[in-house]
């Protein structure tokens, strides 16, 4: 591509974006904080530990605990293995061993 | 009278002898006071990892996210008293931590929602006007360097970690695999995710770096002959992360 060409191009790319841009109405659209109302899971805890969303808890749980199968959503996720082959992940094998009761 | 070094090696190991010198008002060794403040440590650091990574918990499970938690902890101690940075070795210490290895995933997550919590964190920032760009002469354009948003974030990865994040913490389908790559910024109040289109992360790190918008086109497009430069300025315009705009070399 020449540099005119390039330089179309970029331009053009930039019309199009602003656009697209003037004609969204959520972008006209401005935030509010309104407490009480987000979504589970969606916002609330972004600020992270420390913080006043962090809770508190009082058992530990302390041990050899490496024996237990995960029994989080990622057994939920069956994902096919990468372009290459290898690493399959998702679809965990359930183990008929160290269940968690 | 026993070091602070001491201290804190036996906070951290309970098969560490309970340090000397710790005494009860009546002058006995206090070894079961030194054991409730030792498991305070732990279940306090333990529910902070917790807190910071709610899908790594979510996909682990409750019973082996903590478990995995007390060897984190253990192994990487906080380092700063600022607890909302905490578990920032997270991604580091999922891809060498043998259990969860046939999940490898994991680390790109754990990136995903350190990057959710530093732009939660960082500073308030200013756009640019989206016609600030259009008034440009195709030239300047060309010429034109960024300053970003101080919260914006890029996470590259090989795995689908938006959909993962959306599966677990908004109702989201269960995730496909695809190359995701996400950007996190906070336009307004709260952190925003944008999955990037190809190439885009080149892009936006190219600008991050100072690199004229012409050059880090040409660059992306050497490497990424599909790159839409249109869709990835609509990312970055809707996202607020252009905050300020300059003509020319750097000074």
């Amino acid at each position: 591509m020449s540099t005119t060409a390039k330089t179309l191009a970029v331009a053009g790319a930039v019309a199009a974006a602003l656009s697209v841009q003037m004609t969204t109405p959520a972008h006209a659209q401005a935030q509010e904080k309104c407490f009480g109302v987000s979504l589970a899971g969606e916002n609330d805890c972004a600020a992270g530990p420390g913080t006043s969303c962090a809770g508190t808890s009082t058992v530990d749980y302390q041990g050899n605990a490496w024996t237990l199968v995960e029994a989080g959503t990622c057994a939920d996720i069956e994902l096919p293995a990468m372009a290459d082959g290898t690493a399959r992940m998702g679809s965990l094998e359930a183990q008929d061993r160290d269940l968690p009761a | 009278m026993t070091g602070q070094a001491d201290f804190t090696q036996a906070l951290l190991d309970p098969k560490q002898a309970v340090p000397e010198g710790l005494v009860d008002p009546q002058g006995r060794p206090a070894p079961k006071r030194f054991d409730v403040y030792r498991n305070n440590v732990a279940v306090s650091l333990t529910d902070a990892l917790e807190t910071a990574f709610p899908v790594i918990h979510k996909l682990l499970g409750d019973d082996f996210f903590r478990a995995m938690a007390g060897v984190y902890l253990r192994a990487h101690p906080p380092s700063s008293a600022l607890m909302m940075y905490y578990g920032a070795a997270m991604p580091a210490f999922l891809r060498s931590f043998e259990p969860v290895s046939h999940l490898p995933y994991l680390a790109d997550v754990a990136r995903l929602e350190i990057a959710i919590r530093e732009a939660y964190h960082s500073a308030d920032s200013t756009p640019i006007a989206p016609e600030t760009l259009g008034a440009l002469a195709p030239n300047d354009l060309m010429q034109a360097r960024f300053t970003l948003a101080p919260a914006l974030r890029i996470v590259t990865s090989d795995w689908p970690i938006h959909a993962l994040w959306q599966f677990n913490m908004a109702g989201g389908p269960k995730p496909q695999m695809q190359a995701q790559d996400v950007m996190v910024a906070r336009p307004e109040f709260d952190p925003v995710q944008t999955v990037l289109p190809v190439g885009a992360a080149m892009f936006v790190t190219a600008l991050g770096q100072d690199e004229p918008l012409g050059t880090a086109f040409e660059r992306v497009t050497q490497t990424h002959s599909d790159f839409d430069l249109s869709a990835t300025l609509g990312c970055l315009l809707g996202a607020s992360v252009l905050t300020s705009l300059t003509i020319g070399p750097p000074t």
